[in-house]
């Protein structure tokens, strides 16, 4: 229950002009990146990809081809596909069914979806097995206006409990793209969110070679004052708050860190020794499991103690309403990044 | 409680007429946003006309009356046929009509009950509505409250494990006093129901589940009236189901013929002209 709303329930509202209304974004939008180029559909393109090199390959979904992008597999190599229904349970035992008999299998849903309602299968019929199921979840953290059934606010930290389970954050079509094949090429399960339809290419426009290595964070930006290690669409908040923070000679730097189990604790302990800086984990999730808790851990049992703070989402389920005006709302967007590095600094 | 005792049901504004407005007010929803589940709303009006103006016993003015019959909505999407409804049965003031789906709102694009005056249950993660039902009609029971539960869901929900262990449930229990409506429009986010996950035949399941099962056109207000009050007389010791075939987009001929997906696209210039259409078929 979102309890600000519950509290005003009864209240009645007064009708905005039509000149200042906002509308909630449809659950499709893509993520607004602005002065990034786009890729269509990354996911469904390597997978096509990769099934054409590797017969193992099969893409199963539950009622949700078209709004995961696996419905390009289903397209193009419709005998690989596999429509299971809105059955997310199923879907998540006949992958490992699948995968039991020396299949490859992509199991897509929403993220919400995959981590609560299908929990007890991918613990018990994926993951203690270790089989190599891929499951790959659109609408990861706040990406989608519709309200607590369809934001995936603690995926992250339900999956990070979960034994022999890789866990996978992608920023942008650049990941999406290396990670299909990582994917395929690390033999046991893995979790990753997905964002779809038209995505924003984040990575290589900051750094031009920039490869996806599953295990590894990478320094996409250098920085003097700043370290913010951050996951998913939030290192794109991050370099998009960097160049600001640098008008001001504020010097942050980024460390991107895509995979978020087995996190990259080497990288991360290196990075957040050097010169004294204030160190800052960004994440599209709640502050309960995710990244940041993660980081502060392996910090502290590796002795390192920098001033430490953490962005992302509350414990709390979160409204409903237009997506600009929640990630203001909750600090996930460029200027509430911004001012929170200021604010700490 | 007879029937003419409900007090929405002695109004003498024809159901037809309710059923219009209910597009009517949905289709003005959709204008605000630019966008919504526009045809399943057009397609479920008849049901929900039925349901809120000749089925339930609630107060308008009194949203959590403890003798109201209970109606969920298991599909958080449908929430703005619900909205149109709820503000028909004057629950929710007709003013806010143009706040759907604004920030701030009380009647967010999937249907939450922290929200909105009158929806019992959060929707959204479907195939939760009927085992709430199931519960709802063992705890009206335990209190010898005679009040009905209605549970509407989808076609699409019919592929969630927990919609059958809920028919289990409520037969099992000999729940008497819980009514499934199943909205039939052969659609899903991927395509055709019929062409997903084959549910057919349909009517017999429930029957073999231990169900008292109707199946009638649910566009067809007459058969729908006789089918819940069939539902609600019924001296089957046990929960009661109706499915309905719809037609998506029902009602505004030149949207029932586009190709029909999940999301009907609209265009921003249709609204008004659907609304033109509609306008011409209105009821007395
Ligand atoms: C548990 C769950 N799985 C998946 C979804 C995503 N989803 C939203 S609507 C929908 C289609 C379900 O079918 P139905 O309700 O019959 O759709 P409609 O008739 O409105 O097209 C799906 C798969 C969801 N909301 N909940
Ligand atoms: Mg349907």
């Amino acid at each position: 229950m979102t309890m600000a709303s519950m509290a005003r329930k009864y209240e009645a509202r007064k009708v905005t002009p039509k000149e200042e209304r906002q509308a909630t974004s449809a659950m499709i939008a893509s993520l607004a990146a602005e002065g990034y180029d786009t890729v269509s559909a990354p996911f469904g393109q390597a997978l096509v990809q990769a099934a054409k090199a590797d017969e193992r390959i099969v893409g199963l979904t539950a009622d949700l081809g078209k709004y995961t992008d696996l419905h390009i597999l289903g397209n193009e190599m419709p005998d690989r596909f596999y429509q299971m229904g809105m059955a997310e349970q199923i879907l998540m035992s006949a992958a490992a069914g699948m995968a039991r008999e020396g299949f490859i299998p992509f199991a897509t849903t929403y993220a919400v979806f995959a981590s609560r309602r299908a929990y007890d299968f991918i613990a018990m019929a994926i993951a203690e097995e270790n089989l190599p199921v891929k499951i790959c979840c659109a609408l990861p953290g706040l990406t989608t206006g519709y309200g607590p059934s369809h934001q995936a606010t603690e995926d992250l930290a339900i999956f990070r409990g979960l034994p022999n389970m890789t866990i996978i954050d992608p920023c942008c079509a650049d990941d999406i793209m290396g990670m299909v094949p990582a994917m395929i090429e690390h033999n046991g399960p893995v979790y990753s969110r997905l964002l779809r339809g038209k995505v924003p290419s984040v990575l290589t426009r900051h750094k031009p070679d920039y490869k996806f290595e599953l295990g590894k964070a990478q320094m996409i930006r250098e920085g003097k004052d700043a370290l913010v290690i951050s996951t998913g669409f939030m290192t794109m908040r991050a370099l998009d708050a960097a160049e600001q923070l640098a008008k001001d000679n504020v010097d942050v730097a980024v460390l991107h860190c895509p995979t978020i189990k087995p996190l990259d604790v080497e990288t991360i302990v290196a990075e957040a020794s050097k010169g004294g800086r204030l160190v800052i984990t960004a994440e599209n999730h709640t502050k309960v499991g995710g990244l940041g808790e993660a980081v502060a851990g392996a910090l502290l049992t590796n002795g390192v103690a920098p001033k430490f703070r953490m962005i992302g989402l509350p414990d709390e389920f979160l409204e409903a309403g237009a997506l600009p005006t929640l990630h203001d709302m909750y600090g996930l967007s460029v200027s509430k990044v911004v001012e929170q590095i200021k604010g700490w600094l | 409680m007879t029937v003419d005792d409900r007090a929405p049901a002695r109004s003498n504004v024809s159901l037809a007429r309710r059923a219009w407005n209910i597009r009517r007010k949905a289709l003005l929803m959709g204008e605000v946003q630019g966008q919504g589940y526009i045809g399943q709303a057009l397609g479920i009006a008849d049901v929900l006309a039925a349901s809120y103006f000749h089925a339930l016993d609630y107060r308008a003015d009194e949203p959590e009356w403890e003798g109201r019959d209970r109606f969920l909505l298991s599909i958080g999407h449908y929430a703005i046929a619900l909205y149109a409804v709820l503000m028909e049965a004057g629950i929710l003031p007709e003013e806010e009509l143009e706040t759907y789906g604004m920030d701030d709102s009380r009647m967010p694009m999937s249907g939450m009950a922290s929200y909105t005056p009158g929806m019992e249950i959060t929707g959204g993660s479907l195939g939760h509505g009927l085992g709430i039902a199931v519960g709802m009609g063992m705890g009206l029971k335990r209190k010898k409250n005679p009040a009905f539960i209605y549970n509407l869901m989808s076609d699409g929900e019919l592929g969630e494990g927990s919609t059958w262990e809920a028919a289990m449930s409520g037969a099992h229990h000999k729940l008497d006093n819980l009514i499934c409506l199943v909205d039939f429009n052969d659609q899903q986010a991927d395509g055709k129901s019929t062409e997903m996950l084959c549910s057919e035949p349909l009517g017999d399941k429930w029957e073999a589940f231990g169900w008292f099962t109707q199946r009638v056109d649910g566009n067809d207000l007459d058969a729908v009236v006789a089918a819940m009050d069939a539902a609600r007389n019924s001296d089957h010791n046990g929960p009661r189901v109706i499915i309905f075939d719809t037609t998506m987009c029902k009602g505004v001929p030149f949207l029932e013929a586009r190709e029909i997906t999940h999301f009907v696209r609209v265009d921003a210039d249709e609204w008004g002209k659907a609304l033109d259409v509609l306008e011409e078929g209105k009821p007395a």
